[in-house]
């Protein structure tokens, strides 16, 4: 079942990959102002260069060849040329995908285990308005644009060393904590938690082995979901704390109308997100048998306590 | 009701008449310059100083929320239509129908919401027009909007579809844009409801990241995320911190609009 669903979702990313790269290649030729190059205002090129110039652009304008080159270039490990920057795309990619990568798994992780850990600590600790505080945080948060969170993070700068990790990390925590809260809130009042509970067994068992083991798989969708979120921030975050990440060029790149730059762009954040939401489903149907014996195991536990 | 509910609703409902009467309140334009109080502080005058450029703070603030929500509403409005149209022919119509319109919808869903919108937007022409920028900005959240929507309206739709009074209304005849139009969408209402009051916070803070690169609302008209472009100064805004007033307001009045969707949520059915 898990090899067909791979097979499946294999088929699905590649062609929705296929139809993003399409996709962001159609919009930036439509868009005000492609195919303005300001090299042609250059006075010391002769009229033959401009003309080259311009029939270098002019492949550029039907977009099913530009596709079409674009794909065939890519099959052979060739990402095209930035116009604007003047540089291989792949040079690009090389020199700034390590940076958002590295900013986007310490965000995450901060993010995602911050959010998990209050939410089981809320779970645990039962006390009327215990939750109070990382409620309130939480919805602070998510009542802030992603850009004013980079700001307070840029001013913070010279206190706290990277800011775009820390504002990264601030967008995934509120979304993983509420989720997570409510999953373990419903998972806490199944019958057989109540009866673990009733019968004596310890606060810290009953959350690990009752309620957390048997919501981990629901849980692991917000893997997915965390990504993409901080994929998205990425961009608002990365251009007003001057990181030089990928979010920063495709900023770039579409404000430069840079069509190579920004379809590899594309095409790589639709590839991560889906490849990151896919391993998420196959966890997810990988878990779920193990994690329903696990609850199934917990039944039988608490009956024979 | 809750007492968190009715709370809510009311600093909403203070805010959107404070908004819509904002000629009234406000006691000068939101573009005439005071040459003689340029970035002054607070006082009786300007009860929230003025910026740079000697534009009275508290005006453009009340006309930029009435720009804020007014438009996103509005544009969600446009991306919950758009969401009941896909999402509802996707699950009605079914079969290579319903794998072709699920697929533009994965697309859409593919790429992370705000890099789609700032990529889409920081195409589009940027030296426009104050009106044109506003018509841009929610046209574009609007149109960009409907795809996680619509497939909350499909699963719905989906359900609908094999309901015994639908069945029953096919089997007597009745044609196939009949029972979408008259029988399938207004059952969607509640859906399609709950989408629209989802959307409309999250339209507020995308105006707002949008106004803070500088791809939102285009001067002199102000919005809440054309005003939080001030913020860019720091040492402004350690020195005047009354600089924070769009921010604070942006705050409550989406921290609001969310206890009221998760009230809704949370509320026994």
């Amino acid at each position: 079942m898990v090899a067909a669903l791979l097979l499946r979702q294999v088929r699905r990313i590649l062609l929705t990959v296929l139809l993003g790269g399409l996709l962001g290649a159609t919009l930036v030729r439509l868009g005000p102002g492609f195919g303005v190059d300001e090299r042609e205002l250059d006075t010391r090129l002769s009229a033959g260069s401009q003309q080259a110039i311009r029939s270098e652009r002019d492949r550029d304008n039907n977009i099913a060849v530009f596709y079409f080159r674009y794909l065939a270039g890519l099959a052979r490990g060739d990402f095209g040329f930035s116009r604007s920057l003047n540089r291989p795309v792949s040079e690009l990619l090389k020199e700034r995908l390590p940076l958002t990568m590295v900013s986007l798994g310490y965000g995450v992780l901060a993010g995602a285990s911050t959010g998990l850990a209050l939410a089981l600590l809320t779970v645990w600790w039962r006390a009327p308005g215990a939750d109070l505080v990382p409620a309130v945080f939480s919805g602070l948060c998510l009542a802030a644009p992603v850009a004013v969170i980079a700001l307070v993070f840029l001013w913070l700068g010279p206190w706290i060393g990277e800011a775009s990790r820390w504002a990264i990390a601030l967008v995934v925590f509120p979304h993983v904590y509420r989720y997570s809260k409510n999953q373990l809130v419903a998972t806490s009042q199944w019958p057989h938690v109540v009866a673990a509970q009733a019968k004596g067994l310890s606060g810290w068992r009953v959350l690990w082995a009752h309620i957390f083991t048997p919501a981990a798989p629901q849980l692991a969708a917000l893997a997915g979901i965390s990504v993409s979120l901080a994929f998205g921030a990425s961009i608002p975050i990365e251009v007003i704390c001057d990181t030089p990440g990928i979010g920063q060029l495709a900023w770039r790149a579409a404000l430069d109308r840079d069509l190579p730059l920004l379809v590899t762009i594309t095409v790589l954040v639709a590839l991560m997100t889906l490849v990151v939401n896919s391993l998420a489903d196959l966890a997810l149907a990988a878990w779920n048998s193990p994690a329903r014996s696990t609850a199934e195991a917990g039944t039988a536990e608490v009956a024979s306590a | 009701m809750t007492g968190k509910q009715k709370f809510a609703i009311g600093v909403l409902a203070v805010v959107a008449l404070a908004s819509l009467g904002a000629a009234y309140l406000a006691p000068s334009s939101y573009s005439e310059q005071f040459r003689d109080a340029i970035s002054a502080p607070p006082s009786a005058r300007f009860w929230l100083g003025t910026d740079e450029l000697g534009r009275d703070r508290f005006a453009r603030l009340l006309y930029g929320t009435r720009v804020s929500l007014l438009l996103a509403p509005a544009a969600a409005l446009l991306s919950t239509l758009l969401a009941g149209l896909i999402g509802g022919a996707a699950g009605y119509l079914g079969g290579r129908w319903e794998r072709f319109l699920t697929t533009g919808v994965d697309l859409f869903l593919s790429l992370p919401w705000l890099f789609l919108l700032l990529a889409v937007r920081a195409l589009l022409p940027l030296n426009t027009s104050p009106v044109t920028s506003v018509a841009i900005t929610f046209l574009l959240l609007g149109c960009l909007g409907w795809a996680a929507p619509a497939r909350i309206i499909r699963a719905g739709a989906r359900t609908l579809v094999n309901s015994d009074y639908l069945v029953q209304a096919g089997a007597s005849g009745i044609s196939r844009w009949r029972l979408f139009w008259l029988h399938l969408l207004p059952n969607l209402r509640p859906i399609l409801l709950a989408q629209f009051w989802i959307s409309v916070p999250l339209f507020i803070l995308s105006e707002a990241n949008l106004g803070l690169l500088g791809l939102g609302v285009s001067e002199p008209l102000p919005s809440w995320g054309a005003m939080l472009r001030e913020l860019e100064n720091y040492s402004a805004v350690l020195q005047n911190p009354w600089i924070l007033a769009p921010v604070v307001l942006l705050v409550v009045v989406v921290g609001c609009l969310q206890l009221l969707l998760r009230t809704e949520e949370s509320a026994p059915c």
